[in-house]
């Protein structure tokens, strides 16, 4: 019966065109779209939207009050052109993601390859120890305290007894140490998603090809981490990628707690800063979809780049 | 017997003593790194007063009092918004985004992961696409079109948009492909089950690890969500502002303001210390192919 049925299907493609063949494979399969319809459809509007939809108003000087009209790529040209915070801004975007992505990233694989072999419970606590902050709230204020502009704090408290200073330095309004110490809190709290990816991709290489390797001369864990471990889970450091990419440029929150709004010389001025600023106080929704579009280009582009490079591994 | 010594023998071969303790440093480095300013939370938030505003200031504490978390839940009773309100609203939109989104982002996984329509390829591409930007990229065009659908100022601004995160569908999808087994469904379309029932009734109970990791973390999310743009109503708004309220109140509460971080970050501790085998096993299909 079942064979009949099949043998049905397979002579009447033949005889269908491409296009009558999707018809009727989209009739035969009407309950998947119902399934799929009521997620398609807040990712559409949640998601999608916003996208488009940013990049038609960038071109227009749109500011919630009046008729918006169209004015092409001013908006661009006073970004690059006219706008010297956005540079600090693009420049101070590019240091964090630079140095937070990579160091995060790495970071992130090699606590998880470190603690592969343990025995599990103590893989479990010391995996906990290490994602506890990123899923914490706002328990990074905490480096507020520690970094305290005065000598109650107790890293300038420390400092002084050690004799390292004379006067307690206001971490978070000097220009020179916002950014590393921003990028600090950010590396504190970036072990996430793509640390527990890591975790579970180590978990589940066969064994047996260590052992193979181990046949074939494989001599080291060095060696073993090259040639075994890291193209077994590329689809793993992957996904972690993506994961750690999309967080370092999106860093933005952190900074305003810490170091207020805009920070000191806006020495950590990102674009997120930028745009949360035009758009969300100063209402010149134009020009601030423009800057989205910006930071939209920007992070596919960096995730683009970084998968084809991954995609060599072990290759 | 012989083969079993062999493997382990391999295995001491090639772990040497010197990258053992090199990995044992490193590994306790950043270990202190990422559990001191933990530790320094849960010291502030037992010390006393005379403690707190000690010079030169100690790490540790040495007379441990409740007396902080006592001065928050003064604090509390004192704002003008009773703090209950604050919490049933984290609570109410946690919970209603978060089985939302189950319930939707599942059944479209269920779909793209195991029926073959046309298109469910570029859907998840598109999809998958989403993970590479930051949500802040759209908020400010959101915010426009929620007002457009009059959603502004309400609970549904919080939890709608909660019903189509990225990451839980992804993880959801990714774990069917690989847990759920055709042969299975099969058999159950055979029997003439519907695929809404074969996605609820075979489907589902094959892939519980994942679904707790989809409730953890979009409860995650919504439970540490702070102040909105898309709500101004003060009674609307959620646990995690008003906490951050009581520690914006300066140095005077840095005893409430730690105990109050205490308290915040002890919920979605618990649950990852309940639901951590569940989470990595989810992980363990994460990976992205192309």
């Amino acid at each position: 019966m079942t064979k009949n049925t099949a043998k049905k299907k397979a002579v009447s493609r033949k005889d269908l065109t491409y296009r009558q063949w999707i018809w009727k494979e989209m009739k035969r399969n009407w309950v998947a779209y119902l399934m799929i319809l009521p997620y398609v459809l807040i990712f559409t509007i949640f998601t999608v939207a916003p996208v488009l939809l940013s990049i038609v108003i960038s071109f227009t000087d749109f500011n919630m009050l009046q008729m918006p009209n169209i004015v092409w790529l001013n908006n661009y040209i006073n970004l690059f052109f006219a706008d010297d915070i956005f540079l600090i801004a693009l420049k101070n975007t590019f240091v964090f993601a630079v140095v937070v992505g990579p160091v995060s990233y790495l970071m992130s694989f090699l606590v998880a390859w470190f603690i592969n072999e343990l025995s599990p419970r103590i893989r479990a606590i010391v995996t906990l120890i290490f994602y506890a902050p990123s899923i914490s709230g706002q328990v990074y204020l905490i480096w507020g305290t520690l970094f305290s502009a005065d000598s109650y704090g107790w890293v300038n408290a420390t400092l002084l007894e050690l004799g390292f200073i004379d006067t307690p330095i206001a971490f978070f309004q000097d220009a020179d140490w916002v950014m590393p110490l921003c990028i600090v809190v950010a590396l504190w709290t970036s072990l996430g998603t793509s640390f527990l990816a890591f975790i579970a991709g180590l978990q589940g290489i066969d064994r047996s090809l260590y052992e193979a390797g181990a046949v074939d001369g494989v001599k080291n864990r060095w060696q073993e981490l090259w040639y075994i471990t890291l193209p077994s889970m590329r689809p793993q450091l992957m996904f972690g990628a993506i994961m750690a990419i999309t967080g370092s440029f999106g860093f933005g929150g952190v900074v305003t707690a810490l170091c207020g709004f805009p920070s000191v010389e806006y020495a950590a001025h990102t674009i997120v800063h930028h745009l949360e600023d035009y758009g969300g106080s100063r209402y010149e929704i134009g020009y601030s979809s423009a800057i989205a579009v910006v930071l939209f280009v920007i992070m596919i582009s960096a995730n683009m780049i970084v998968k084809k490079a991954l995609s060599k591994v072990g290759n | 017997m012989a083969r079993l010594r062999t493997r382990k023998h391999k295995v001491v071969l090639s772990r040497s003593a010197g990258g053992d303790i090199g990995i044992t440093l490193v590994l306790t480095l950043l270990g202190l790194f990422m559990v001191l300013p933990m530790v320094y939370v849960l010291m502030q938030a037992f010390k006393p007063l005379d403690e707190l505003w000690m010079y030169p200031p100690r790490f540790y504490v040495m007379k441990p009092t409740v007396t902080n978390f006592k001065d928050l839940f003064t604090l509390m009773n004192t704002s003008w918004v009773p703090f209950s309100r604050y919490i049933f609203n984290t609570i109410f939109t946690s919970v209603m985004g978060t089985f939302g989104h189950l319930f939707i982002a599942s059944m479209c996984a269920y779909a793209l992961a195991k029926i073959k329509f046309p298109g469910r390829g570029w859907i998840f591409k598109t999809i998958q696409t989403s993970l590479m930007f930051h949500s802040t990229v759209t908020a400010i065009t959101s915010f426009i079109l929620m007002s457009a659908f009059h959603m502004i100022d309400t609970y549904w601004a919080i939890i709608i948009p909660a019903w189509g995160y990225t990451l839980g569908l992804y993880l959801m999808k990714q774990f069917m492909d690989t847990n759920v087994t055709d042969a299975v469904l099969e058999s159950a379309r055979l029997d003439g089950a519907s695929e809404l029932r074969t996605y609820w009734v075979i489907a589902m109970p094959m892939v519980k690890p994942a679904w707790m990791t989809l409730i953890i973390y979009s409860f995650q999310t919504l439970w540490n969500a702070g102040s909105s743009i898309y709500i101004y109503s003060e009674q609307l708004k959620s646990f995690n502002y008003a906490i951050g309220q009581i520690t914006a109140g300066g140095i005077k509460r840095a005893g409430a303001s730690a105990a109050a971080t205490v308290l915040m970050m002890l919920v979605p501790i618990m649950v990852f210390v309940i639901s951590q085998s569940n989470i990595i096993e989810t992980m363990g299909s994460s990976g992205m192919k192309d």
